[in-house]
């Protein structure tokens, strides 16, 4: 299972992370946040060597999706050296996501 | 949204009976193929799949019904209250109508996977359905339910500020919209049902439509009609949505009149209707004027023998959950007979 990062630890745990960083912004409400959920899991678990994988909560961490302006979940963003290197929306499968996300993976 | 309806639908599926399926004489290959050739897959998992499982499985066909990995439920699941769908004398959630249907065709042996299609072969007596895994199951028949997917506006911004602002899910993302004005485009009932839902949220949402009238239903139009929060915006067509980050604004065109005005909003709810999802099949199979894959009369027969559609994708005009439902009832007794024929 992926971790959970909050506003408290985002700047240590994602913008200064060594490895890029997934983070899934999701909520317990949210239908298609609920479906990917096990997908992110399964990238955290699968290229852990490669990249962090987090999960952030925005019901309980408003601060930092606000900060980047996010307004639809689930909202999936790749962190590089403190930048925003990718961003997707919307729950899509393992394989898409794979793809869209291929240059951190490798 | 019941958290257990939503949890349960990963609950794993019912073992199927595998009655009546033969071994094929050349197996089915790739990580997961299961090398027998079943009776019935049915491709997609909203009303129209999940009914025809039901029909199927009480059939004793052994049903074998590939839902999607991350949208099982088709587009109930992102719904909130259902209340038009029989039986329901105080209304259900949609994902928990899902949920239901798609457990009481497990209750009969259907084998639901929360899997993805990749391609299918459907010419010759024996179909190829292949997983993104690469996994090939067999069928004599073929059900394809793959529903419809949100038509977009087509206009400048909609594609860069999607997720900034410009959103296609209601109940995912109005908590992003406390105490802000929206506007929701489109005039049918998803178009009012997503308007009502947000009013919880935003301080005003603006009700965009580009005709006089509306296709929402009589009930739906009188609870916004009275909504303080809610102002509809008649005759207007979307020419842009503005905002350098972030949605600022919209500009919007009199369809009558040309004249065009801006409407400041800091969100957009697209609900333009949907388009029938046929990127599987419209290679092999005959579509219609309308999009959707055709079928013979008022069966669910395509133009391949042994392959039948049901719900949304054969549907360009009701559209509803019921009318799904019905049509998957359909496929799954033209699947029976056609089976019954060879």
């Amino acid at each position: 299972m992926a971790q959970q990062v909050t506003d408290a630890t985002f700047s240590d745990e994602v913008l200064r992370s060594d490895k890029p960083v997934i983070v899934d912004f999701w909520a317990e409400w949210c239908g298609p946040c609920r479906m990917v959920g096990p997908v992110i899991d399964q990238i955290g678990e699968e290229y852990g060597d490669k990249v962090k994988v987090l999960k952030l909560d925005v019901e309980n961490n408003p601060a930092t999706a606000m900060k980047y302006g996010i307004t639809s979940i689930p909202a999936i963003y790749v962190f590089k050296d403190g930048e925003v290197a990718k961003q997707t929306v919307g729950a899509k499968p393992k394989a898409a996501l794979e793809q869209e996300f291929a240059e951190f993976l490798k | 949204m019941s958290e257990n309806a939503l949890g349960s639908i990963f609950g794993g599926a019912a073992g199927s009976l595998n009655l009546g399926t033969t071994t094929a004489s050349e197996p089915a290959s790739g990580p997961n193929g299961d090398g027998t050739v079943h009776n019935v897959i049915i491709v997609g998992s909203g009303p129209a799949g999940y009914t025809a499982a039901i029909y199927t499985a009480r059939a004793n066909l052994s049903p074998l019904l590939f839902a999607s990995s991350i949208s099982p439920g088709g587009d109930l699941m992102t719904t909130t209250e259902v209340e038009n769908f029989p039986g329901f004398i105080e209304g259900i959630q949609g994902p928990e109508l899902m949920t239901n249907i798609g457990a009481q065709a497990e209750r009969f042996g259907a084998d639901i996977r929360y899997e993805d299609v990749a391609s299918v072969e459907l010419e010759g007596p024996v179909k190829k359905v292949v997983l993104t895994d690469g996994s090939v199951f067999l069928a004599k028949t073929v059900i394809v339910s793959t529903g419809s997917e949100y038509r977009k506006l087509g206009v400048d911004g909609e594609q860069r500020l999607s997720g900034h602002g410009v959103s296609w899910c209601a109940t995912c993302d109005g908590f992003f919209f406390k105490e802000k004005a929206l506007a929701v485009i489109g005039g049918g009932d998803s178009a009012f049902e997503e308007a009502l839902f947000l009013t919880s949220f935003a301080s005003k949402v603006y009700l965009v439509h580009r005709r006089d009238t509306f296709r929402a239903s009589d009930i739906m139009q009188k609870r916004a009609l009275a909504h303080e929060k809610i102002e509809i915006i008649l005759d207007s067509e979307v020419k842009t949505i503005n905002g350098e980050d972030k949605v600022s604004s919209l500009t919007l065109t009199n369809v009558k009149t040309g004249a065009e005005t801006q409407l400041e909003v800091e969100g957009v709810f697209v609900a333009i209707g949907s388009d029938p999802r046929t990127d599987l099949v419209k290679d092999q199979l005959e579509l219609s004027d309308a999009g959707t894959i055709a079928v013979q009369g008022r069966s669910s027969r395509t133009s391949i023998d042994g392959v039948f559609a049901a719900g949304d994708v054969i549907d360009p005009t009701y559209r509803q959950a019921i009318t799904a439902a019905g049509s998957g009832c359909v496929a799954a007794i033209d699947a029976q007979h056609y089976l019954e024929s060879l």
